[in-house]
């Protein structure tokens, strides 16, 4: 089943076509990367599917439904929510709480529940704050559960902003770069907790430049140059790809 | 749940405490200062939750204070007597929501009812502030600044330049307001002391509401968007309606504070809507460590009695501005940083943070 | 009338406010009591010199008090928020303002008219204009031409618009940049100053006259986008004339609440101004 569909989507900024054009697809339960040479309009794409920016023209549909003109907030609602490319973990919080902030979307406490201190909130609360730790164990990441986020090593600051996606239960995680500034280990670790969230039964969009990651895990893989795609197949497809080859693949593993 | 009420439990005590301590010093004349001291923090403590948590600036929340006290201002003691016979006063009458009293040469006057009046003046706050808030929240920097201070000085030149709301006299001669069993709002000086306990009661509520609310998911979600809004957004928190129900909620402390404190002054004036209120309200959330409720309550515990003793004597604004310009000079977290609280916990309790945390 | 003398007048403090943001990016709330203090300093001065000179006098000494607040409280922060910027200025604004209130009282102040008085008037063709008018609008004509070409023809000049336009290469280039920030404060300063003197025989002048200024100063500059000071001029005389034709419709004591309105929904609708561009206004960083 189709789960996003991008349509025909451009975005313009002044004199700059960040976007032109821009159709694909993405299966449910596939890992589907998305490379190019840096401002081949990856993060933009990324912005205009998580709600960050409006394309000038185009549609995009996630679950059979339009969400082009939805905000970034209604749309991690429906189940489609991203990551940053430079890590975007809320300071002055645990790491912990950090992925408490991710269950917000499957909780309900609001202003008069919070002011009045309801006795539902109570549970709701512990559910939550368990829920958050399970994650942390299921990444591994438990031990650093009450250290402030932002004093984490960088590659453990990845797997919590992870870790917060998840906790929304997405069925489209967007992840922007999870790779960058991982040095060879981590980024083995990373593609290894890739392929265990698409075995949880998420699907994967991401956008990378480490090549051997993208070629080990990715299933199929679109290519981008100056805001249109120049290319959409299986890895070793675009390896061979002549067009590709002699926009983007310098080195490949 | 214990560190949160704990704070609380100290803070009635020493409310306490003072109220004991004027009553053995035969000083109770302290207590009306006090009260209206009280009366201010309410809108205090709320509008360091717009600043400190909701990340928004504010330089018009006088405005908020002025729209409650002058709407039960007008509602309490304008007279309808006048039109006694028509329609909507005897539909009003019906409803019980009338009130008769003598005025000060033994005539009779009739109006609204504190109570009808108080959730009028709710009422209209809440949706003003609404539709305000909306568009102003949706600008930065120096334009939210701008706007909010344009907004509060809107509020200034109308009750300043009209005349059924007394222009530069303001609205005098309000009643007291009837609370329950016999309690009741009001300058008299012989119910100083429950009024007192009233006032500081009314501030202890409000903060437990907000104490609440920080420590609840809403608090959470309101710190991450404080922290980086778009990543709030992306794990599906609605920022902006979120920051507008603070700001609708800290412009009801302000109206709540102006309303009450109408009643226990008997009047208000047009200087309560006054930039310079404005700019000194911001002064003390700033002082007070801008996301730390109790360092505002503090901070406008003593420096609004001092200011309403007199004690700053004719540079009573001048010693806001330059707090203000110290304080963002300086320190423009605020002196009482809310980390350096927990971060002297952490260092007495031997590097273990609990597990209630914030 | 009364629209050209405020239009002007608001115009002028626009141009300051634009001065400044255009060199460090702050708005200077304190912009209103340079106004205000050109005005006072003159009734002063007014009553030891002669007229220009006590002008001119209130022009350096409001100079010096731009420059003492740059010095102060600007110069030595490192790479402030805007929003702490503006807040700080507004407590400067309230410094001054308290100085002025416990130096001059609380009295009005105004200087005479510099030619005829409060009735004479002079017939330009079927409309009679009074005197002084004249002179607002002409010396503000001048001190913004003045203005203009020392910002396109003097080096000093070229040196602060390098700072306006990237403050990091015109510090590559060896322009000083502390100073130049230092000199648009005192331009800002004279130019408010000078407008203050010649407009307070019409619009008189008191500790309290510089907040007012301030805000509708800063609907004007953002009217016409901000940091633009020659739209600022169009934009100030539309106010100006938009305000005075209010008391047809609304009591003249609204006429402020009509102003702060067009402030807001221009914050609202449009924030680059009508004659701005929305690119340019979101370049200025917040």
């Amino acid at each position: 089943m189709t789960l996003l569909s991008v349509r025909d989507v451009s975005k313009r900024f002044g004199g700059l076509q960040a976007v032109s054009g821009l159709s694909f697809d993405v299966v449910q339960g596939s890992i589907k990367a998305l490379i190019g040479p840096n401002g081949a309009g990856k993060t933009t794409l990324f912005n205009l599917v998580s709600g960050m920016l409006d394309p000038d023209t185009g549609e995009i549909f996630f679950r059979g439904e339009a969400v082009q003109e939805l905000s970034s907030h209604e749309i991690a609602g429906r189940g489609l929510v991203r990551t940053f490319q430079h890590i975007r973990l809320f300071p002055k919080m645990t790491a912990l709480e950090n992925i408490m902030v991710g269950r917000h979307v499957h909780s309900k406490a609001g202003f008069i529940a919070g002011m009045l201190n309801l006795p539902f909130t109570w549970k709701e609360e512990r559910r939550i704050r368990e829920k958050s730790f399970e994650i942390m164990e299921l990444l591994g990441i438990a031990d650093h559960a009450q250290v402030e986020a932002t004093s984490l090593s960088y590659g453990q600051q990845r797997v919590v902003e992870i870790g917060r996606a998840l906790a929304c239960e997405p069925q489209l995680l967007l992840l922007d770069e999870p790779a960058a500034g991982l040095n060879m280990r981590e980024t083995n670790e990373m593609g290894e907790l890739i392929a265990k969230i698409r075995d949880m039964g998420i699907t994967v969009l991401l956008v990378e430049h480490d090549m051997s990651l993208v070629m080990k895990i990715s299933d199929e893989i679109v290519v981008l140059s100056y805001g249109q795609k120049i290319a959409e197949d299986r890895p070793l497809s675009i390896q061979k790809n002549p067009e590709v080859i002699r926009v983007y693949l310098g080195d490949e593993q | 749940m214990r560190t949160r009420y704990l704070p609380v439990a100290a803070f009635a005590g020493l409310i306490v405490a003072i109220q004991l301590a004027t009553h053995f010093t035969d000083s109770a004349y302290h207590l009306t200062q006090l009260t209206m001291t009280a009366y201010y923090s309410i809108l205090i403590v709320g509008l360091c939750m717009l600043i400190g948590y909701a990340g928004q600036i504010s330089l018009g929340h006088a405005g908020f204070f002025a729209i409650g006290g002058y709407i039960s201002a007008f509602l309490t003691a304008r007279d309808l007597s006048s039109i006694k016979g028509s329609g909507f006063v005897s539909f009003l009458s019906k409803a019980g929501l009338l009130v008769s009293r003598a005025d000060l040469y033994g005539g009779s006057l009739l109006n609204v009812h504190p109570w009808c009046a108080c959730v009028v003046a709710v009422v209209a706050t809440v949706v003003i502030a609404y539709f305000v808030g909306g568009p102003v929240l949706k600008l930065r920097g120096h334009y939210l600044a701008m706007a909010t201070l344009g907004f509060g000085v809107i509020i200034y030149r109308i009750v300043l330049g009209t005349e059924f709301l007394g222009a530069a006299d303001g609205i005098s001669d309000v009643p007291g307001f009837p609370l329950i069993a016999g309690l009741e709002v009001t300058g008299k000086s012989s119910l100083r002391v429950s009024n007192y306990y009233v006032a500081w009661g009314m501030v202890i509520l409000g903060m437990l509401f907000l104490l609440n609310l920080i420590h609840s998911r809403v608090g959470r979600a309101l710190v991450s968007i404080h922290g980086a809004e778009d990543a709030a957004g992306a794990v599906g928190i609605p920022a902006a309606r979120y920051k507008l129900n603070v700001f609708v909620l800290s412009a009801v402390f302000a109206s709540l504070a102006g309303i009450f404190l109408t009643h226990y002054n008997g009047g208000i004036g047009p200087s309560e809507a006054s930039v310079m209120k404005s700019v000194r309200y911001v002064a003390i959330v700033a002082v007070g460590g801008m996301a730390n409720l109790w360092g505002a309550l503090s901070m406008s515990l003593v420096l609004n009695y001092l200011s309403l003793r007199g004690y700053f004597g004719s540079f009573d604004d001048t010693v806001f501005g330059v707090i203000l310009i110290l304080i963002m000079l300086f320190a423009p977290d605020g002196l009482l940083r809310r980390h350096l609280f927990t971060d002297l916990k952490r260092l007495f309790s031997g590097g273990a943070a609990g597990e209630e945390g914030r | 009338m009364a629209g050209i003398t405020y239009g002007t007048i608001y115009a002028i403090v626009a141009i300051g406010f634009n001065i400044i943001y255009n060199a460090t990016g702050i708005i200077n709330f304190a912009q209103g009591e340079f106004v205000m203090l050109g005005g006072m300093a003159a009734v002063t001065l007014s009553r030891f010199l002669p007229l220009p000179m006590a002008i001119l006098g209130a022009v350096a000494i409001t100079m010096v008090v731009g420059a003492v607040i740059e010095i102060l409280f600007i110069r030595w922060l490192r790479g402030p928020s805007v929003l702490r910027m503006i807040i700080i200025t507004i407590g400067v604004s309230i410094l001054v303002r308290e100085i002025a209130l416990h130096v001059w009282g609380e009295s009005v102040r105004a200087l005479p008219y510099f030619t005829g008085s409060s009735v004479s008037s002079i017939n330009l063709g079927s409309v009679y204009v009074s005197p002084q008018v004249l002179w607002v609008v002409g010396v503000s004509a001048v001190a913004v031409g003045a203005l203009s070409a020392f910002f396109s023809y003097t080096m000093l000049g070229r040196q602060m618009r390098a700072c306006a336009a990237n403050r990091d290469a015109a510090r590559l280039c060896g322009v000083n940049v502390g100073n130049m920030v230092t000199l648009s404060f005192m331009l800002s300063a004279a130019i408010g100053a000078l407008g203050g003197a010649v407009v307070c025989p019409i619009t008189y002048v008191h500790y309290d006259s510089g907040t007012p200024l301030a805000i509708k100063g800063f609907t004007v500059a953002i009217l016409g986008g901000l940091g633009n000071s020659m739209a600022a001029v169009g934009a100030g005389m539309i106010l100006g004339i938009l305000e005075s034709f209010s008391i047809w419709v609304l009591p003249a004591a609204y006429k402020e609440v009509v102003s702060i309105s067009i402030l807001l929904l221009i914050l609202f609708v449009r924030p680059s101004g009508i004659f701005g561009s929305a690119e340019a206004s979101r370049l200025k960083e917040f």
